[in-house]
């Protein structure tokens, strides 16, 4: 079914939406962006839908609703461990196409290998996908070539347009908040192909490990991590012990996310470290996203979006990477 | 939260063992199951977690030989028997010891690689009759370096077994050399099925195997056990991926056939 209503109208059921969501979406923080007197895009929570900026590609990944950036997972007094209390608000995540298939990813990391993840799964559980739609493709987005440009794994999709909101809702849940708006057909766009067009190798096999091309990397790359953190489908993440100054018996265990482009990411006590250097920091990355997750799992961890690329101060490009590969496996190097 | 595999259990230190100035073993109390090679995630609340192995399994308690060598470690020995640490595990796969039974069998450790392999020499030299034959070959630094002299004590009466160091001392009467040059000399009846475990640092692991390869070991009889940074040990936290294996849920412990393409 779909509908239109009013700004307002929204509005006032996203207040409703509210007494029982954290809502979540991409929205324009002035000034913030990386360079002088330019914008940031991030996820944060919304009340309005003006607040929401449907127009351009969010610098992070709405993976940190998710996997929050630093998440404490007990604290500690002495010999005792005690959970954090639990958020019991369910959420709701505006996010495009892609970014719901990365979070196919993180579930299948978070829940199916190996044990499940409780902290992972207690957010998951209470999560649901709002689809917002490309009207064209992005900058250096390859979706078209992921295969995740186009999606039906969603609750609701929303479409501003001017003073009016186009909704196609799925998840019986919400219908009962929707009973205002006139009914109309609508359907969500999906971007049908990139400008960048990405081709991975068939055939790849362990050789290609030891390709020469990684070297271009050792020294281009700075080892920042902000391909990493930027991604929606990276979920590596390191333990961190603080404790409070005022007590030191006293203090939490949390995980961060972790790079396995900064230095420390494979180092063992005593200082050694299988990956110092940042050409096979690149390969282990990009063989991790486009060969080894989908020899585990049967389908690739790459979803297209392209932030690594948006994010990289050094211009390294993953879909040219991935190219340049597929050039190097074709000619047999 | 049920089922919350973060949150560590508090174990009681037992016994602590020197065996150098920077190797101790610690005997926690712990009741379940455990096999050799597996690990467990030690922990200090305000230092942090580290993946230690197990070197030996007993009724209600594991041993775990610890070097002193980060931030974690350090801490650990201050520690004192009669005080608690924090654990999680055990994690990963272990050995198989049934692998092993009927056949010969050699294990090869460097240094501290001798723990996480010990379990599997203690459970055959109680176990006597069923491997066909076990030597064990290990080496050291140098003597002051040596790890469970109470043990090669044991053991030389019961197995062969050959202590070696790369370097002696003055009044030391034992063996001097790279254990691949013992490795040459082991006497191996049936070198078609005969079992090989390696443990060790990274040049000792890549020299013994190809002396076990020149000497016609068959690739899928060699075992090694990996270690690698860890911070969750349940396949989440991505540290210890190497192609697409998890060391900590599909190792550490490999056989040859599998650990030769894992490229790091």
């Amino acid at each position: 079914m779909g509908i239109s209503l009013s700004n307002k109208e929204f509005n006032n059921i996203l207040d409703e939406l509210k007494k029982e969501y954290k809502i979540y979406a991409p929205k324009l923080f002035k000034g913030k962006g990386r360079f002088s007197d330019t914008d940031l895009v991030r996820y944060d929570e919304i009340s309005s839908i003006e607040e929401i900026e449907f127009g351009k590609k969010s610098y992070y990944s709405p993976k940190e609703v998710l996997l929050p950036i630093t998440q404490t997972l007990f604290y500690f007094t002495e010999d005792k461990v005690i959970e954090p209390e639990i958020d019991h608000k369910k959420t709701l995540v505006f996010l495009r196409s892609c970014d719901i298939h990365a979070v196919k990813r993180l579930d299948e990391i978070y829940l199916e290998n190996g044990v499940e993840d409780p902290y992972y799964k207690r957010r998951r559980e209470k999560m649901k996908f709002i689809l917002m739609e490309c009207e064209k493709s992005f900058e250096n987005c390859f979706c078209a070539s992921m295969g995740t440009n186009e999606t039906d794994d969603y609750s609701l999709f929303v479409k501003s347009e001017g003073d009016r909101v186009f909704l196609d809702i799925k998840d019986k849940e919400f219908s009962s908040y929707f009973d205002t708006g006139v009914e109309t057909e609508v359907f969500p766009n999906f971007v049908k192909e990139n400008k960048i067009e990405v081709n991975i190798p068939e055939n790849l096999d362990i050789d290609i490990f030891k390709s020469l091309m990684w070297k271009e990397y050792t020294s281009r790359c700075i080892g920042c991590g902000r391909c990493n953190t930027v991604c929606g489908t990276c979920s590596c993440f390191s333990m961190q012990d603080i404790f409070y100054k005022d007590n030191e018996r006293t203090g939490e265990r949390r995980r961060v996310w972790a790079s396995c482009q900064i230095d420390g990411y494979s180092e063992v006590a005593g200082g050694f470290d299988f990956r110092s250097d940042q050409g096979d920091r690149m390969r282990f990355k990009v063989m991790h996203k486009i060969y080894d997750f989908n020899k585990r799992f049967g389908y690739q961890m790459c979803v297209g979006c392209g932030r690594c690329d948006d994010a990289c101060p050094e211009y390294i490009s993953f879909s040219n990477c991935v190219n340049k590969l597929n050039e190097k496996v074709k000619e047999g190097k | 939260m049920n089922n919350n595999v973060y949150l560590p259990f508090k174990s009681k230190i037992l016994d602590i063992k020197p065996h150098t100035d920077i190797d101790y073993t610690f005997r926690m109390e712990f009741e379940g199951d455990v096999k050799p090679g597996q690990f467990f995630e030690i922990s200090i609340p305000k230092y942090g977690e580290a993946p230690i192995s197990v070197s030996e399994i007993g009724e209600n308690y594991v041993d775990l030989t610890i070097r002193k060598v980060g931030k974690v470690t350090d801490v650990i020995h201050t520690f004192f028997p009669g005080q608690n640490l924090f654990m999680r595990g055990p994690y990963g796969n272990g050995f198989d010891v049934d692998l092993f039974k009927e056949k010969e069998l050699i294990v090869a450790a460097g240094g501290t690689g001798l723990a996480p392999v010990k379990a599997v020499v203690d459970y055959f030299v109680d176990n006597k009759d069923e491997v066909k034959d076990i030597t064990v070959v290990c080496g050291f630094k140098s003597p002051s370096d040596i790890l469970f002299r109470d043990d090669f004590k044991k053991w030389k009466d019961e197995i062969k077994t050959i202590l070696t160091v790369d370097n002696g001392e003055e009044g030391y009467t034992g063996n001097v050399g790279l254990i691949t040059e013992y490795i040459k000399n082991i006497k191996i009846e049936n070198i078609e099925e005969a079992n090989v475990i390696v443990v060790g640092p990274p040049m000792m692991l890549k020299f013994t195997l190809q002396e076990l390869l020149n000497r016609g070991i068959k690739e899928e009889n060699i075992w090694v056990s990996y270690e690698r940074k860890m911070c969750c040990g349940i396949g989440k936290c991505g540290h210890c991926k190497i192609n697409d294996t998890y060391v900590c849920l599909d190792g550490p412990v490999f056989n040859y056939t599998k650990a030769m393409k894992l490229i790091d």
